[in-house]
């Protein structure tokens, strides 16, 4: 494990790299695949945790799979995501590293990918949770045996009914803890920390971490830095509820020194972000989007878009050579979903605006 | 034959920088209060360049669509107003610029050169003590992560963790993926800034660039040195969330600089190409656009150049071409 302690410390150089490229091996080839995506191809024993400092009480971890946010304090150590089961070990040993002893009270997911759900059952049983009164009383001392996992009920659903062909996932890496609504709010380590939840964005129980004294907000898949966003329809994703996602981070956060820092932005894949970084990828994913919703207007067909090139100035930063999903999968469930958008409401666009030059696309964040 | 000769240009670069520069026997100080020659390049500074300007640019086909795509309105969301210039742009613009050195109070060691760019106010630290740079996961910053050495009296900088930013800010983007290496010379109140930027996304070959700096012999007016940016709501019926932008190939004003100036649209599309002598015999063999319509009276209107013309031609999509920022 490599740990940033501040910018520039030293730190080795090769097993960065090792971290790094297994990082987007891993987290593009595999995670973008879905929940079922086995980890057979990826040989984890290279892979080592790059550690980096958000704040002193948070840190990012990268590894394989989606990225892991850690928070810790007097009260114990909150894990949001745990990559892949394979990598538990190795986060454990980070964790131990960093927030030393201290118990690990709740583990987080931000979505039912199995790149972030993996190690939640050997995580989770490494920590315990508090309990007392009846409810010791009931299930005795097991009451306490792990660290809760939270999450929003769509990942509990989708975990505990999974789709035909699909394997399942082990109940110990359940959520033991949902909500239902748009956020669950606790206090720990004497800090707000408030799970939002973003419907049918990247799946349909998205939620986003905002640890509010630390001033750090966890995304999950809402947001990458390394590839296009993955709308994964068969868990209920959708572009515009993606759009709506990226923009909800935005509200979150507040950048200081003219668009710097501020609020820091751990995303789901790729390196640590703030404000700006997701600006321009909510700008990215919504031209992109906007686009193809004019082309929908036009009449043109999926092959037809595709040969307009709508992704042309993204490509070269957001696809990855490993990734599975290319641009042209990328545009073609955009399409799909703008056109039953417009079969559904009998256009794909939104009024014009009285000043709107026909040329340009101006969507809102519907 | 453009890398081969790339690697011609470059090294002679470097040779005419070295040459230039004072005997090594000294370490350059380049402490003090410089200002930016805005005869060079002026457009590019103050009014800003006009749209679809891309002459002598080594920009991708990825950089080209990006830039055609881009709306000017986009300067106009609360989220975008503050944007800062990277590091690979921000010398070029208005500007003042303090330089001074860290050094460690117990040994004297230099730890780094920092500078003070009044431009968003922005400090930039050039690390001297041989640290290493960041990690891929860390982040990105508009200034980037520097580190520096001298070479005989040339300070060489190189510089990654940048965010995304402009090549030009008429549009064409720098990724966050670039890095660049900067030379910084020396000889009395003059100092040379040059700058060679790489970028594996936007740009096909390396674009080299460089820029002149005044010795100040007085202290600046404090107010001189801020630049505060509040971002305020421009456009008050903006739906949240809107990106302004063109549809590809259909941005009203693709032709304006190329019909104005009289340009083969070939030459201000940029591409490597245009970087090199032999492009003038294209130009010359290439068709020129059919000059803009004639002005007509009234209005005043905003020129390229930030000049007015006091007989605008008829407005042409409603818009102006971007104002200097």
């Amino acid at each position: 494990m490599s740990i940033h302690v501040a910018p520039g410390a030293p730190l080795s150089r090769r097993v960065r790299t090792l971290a790094a490229a297994g990082a987007i091996v891993a987290g593009v080839a595999l995670a973008i695949g879905g929940r079922a995506v086995a980890q057979q191809t990826q040989d984890f024993s290279k892979i080592e945790i790059d550690a980096v400092e958000v704040r002193p009480n948070v840190y990012m971890l990268v590894g394989a799979g989606g990225n892991t946010t850690i928070q810790f304090g007097d009260e114990g150590v909150m894990v949001i995501d745990t990559q892949f089961a394979p990598m538990a070990d190795k986060i454990l040993r980070s964790i131990r590293q960093i927030a030393g002893n201290r118990p690990i009270r709740y583990v987080v997911n931000t979505h039912v990918h199995g790149d972030h759900i993996g190690g939640n059952e050997p995580i989770a049983k490494a920590g315990r949770t508090r309990a007392g009164g009846n409810v010791v009383g009931d299930l005795g001392a097991g009451a306490t045996s792990s660290a809760a996992i939270i999450a929003h009920e769509n990942v509990l659903n989708r975990l505990s009914m999974p789709a035909a062909g699909e394997a399942p996932v082990v109940f110990g890496a359940w959520p033991t803890e949902t909500f239902a609504n748009d956020k669950k709010e606790m206090l720990f380590n004497g800090e707000a920390v408030q799970i939002i939840h973003e419907p049918s964005a990247h799946t349909d129980g998205d939620s986003l971490v905002f640890f509010r004294k630390s001033d750090v907000v966890a995304t999950g898949d809402l947001f990458t830095t390394i590839m296009y966003p993955f709308i994964d329809e068969a868990n209920g994703g959708s572009i515009n509820g993606y759009v709506n996602g990226l923009n909800a981070i935005l509200d979150i956060t507040v950048a200081s020194n003219v668009n710097e820092g501020g609020t820091m932005v751990i995303p789901g894949h790729g390196r640590l972000g703030d404000e700006q970084d997701v600006i321009e990828y909510r700008d990215m994913v919504t031209i992109v989007r906007d686009r193809i919703r004019e082309y929908v207007k036009r009449g043109l067909t999926l092959e037809q878009v595709k040969a307009k090139k709508p992704t042309l100035d993204f490509d070269p930063r957001y696809d990855m050579p490993n990734a599975r999903r290319t641009p042209e999968q990328f545009v073609e469930v955009v399409y799909k979903q703008l056109s039953a958008e417009k079969a559904k409401s009998g256009t794909a666009a939104r009024p014009q605006n009285r000043n709107q030059n026909q040329n340009k696309t101006k969507g809102s964040g519907q | 034959m453009h890398r081969g000769i790339h690697v011609i240009v470059r090294a002679l670069i470097v040779v005419t920088i070295a040459a230039v520069a004072a005997p090594a026997f000294a370490q350059a100080d380049m402490s003090g209060v410089w200002q930016p020659r805005y005869d060079e390049d002026q457009p590019e500074r103050i009014p800003g360049p006009e749209l679809v300007d891309y002459l002598g640019l080594p920009i991708t086909d990825a950089a080209r669509q990006f830039a055609e795509s881009w709306d000017p309105s986009r300067i106009t969301l609360p989220e975008e107003q503050c944007r800062v210039h990277v590091s690979p742009y921000i010398y070029r613009g208005p500007m003042n610029l303090r330089v001074w050195e860290e050094r460690d109070p117990k040994t004297q060691q230099l730890i780094a050169l920092k500078h003070y760019i009044s431009t968003y106010e922005q400090t930039r630290t050039i690390y001297m003590d041989g640290r290493p740079h960041p990690g891929p996961n860390a982040a990105h910053t508009w200034m980037g992560f520097s580190t520096g050495r001298y070479e005989g009296d040339m300070l060489v900088v190189e510089t990654t963790h940048l965010k995304q930013g402009w090549v030009r800010r008429n549009g064409l983007p720098m990724s966050d993926q670039a890095h660049m290496t900067e030379y910084f010379v020396r000889n009395g109140d003059l100092m040379t800034h040059t700058f060679i930027l790489f970028d594996p996304v936007y740009l096909s070959e390396p674009l080299i660039k460089s820029q002149d700096f005044t010795r100040s012999v007085r202290e600046l007016a404090d107010q001189t040195w801020l630049w505060v940016c509040e971002p305020v709501v421009e456009i008050a019926d903006r739906p949240a969330g809107e990106v302004p932008a063109y549809m590809p190939g259909e941005n009203p004003f693709l032709d304006e600089f190329a019909r104005r100036h009289q340009i083969p649209m070939i030459a201000v599309m940029g591409g490597a190409q245009t970087m090199y002598p032999e492009f003038q015999k294209v130009v010359q063999q290439a068709p020129k656009p059919a000059p803009l319509p004639p002005p007509q009276p009234g209005s005043a209107r905003v020129r390229g150049g930030g000049q007015t013309e006091t007989t605008p031609p008829a407005p042409r999509g409603g818009q102006t071409p971007q104002q200097g920022r």
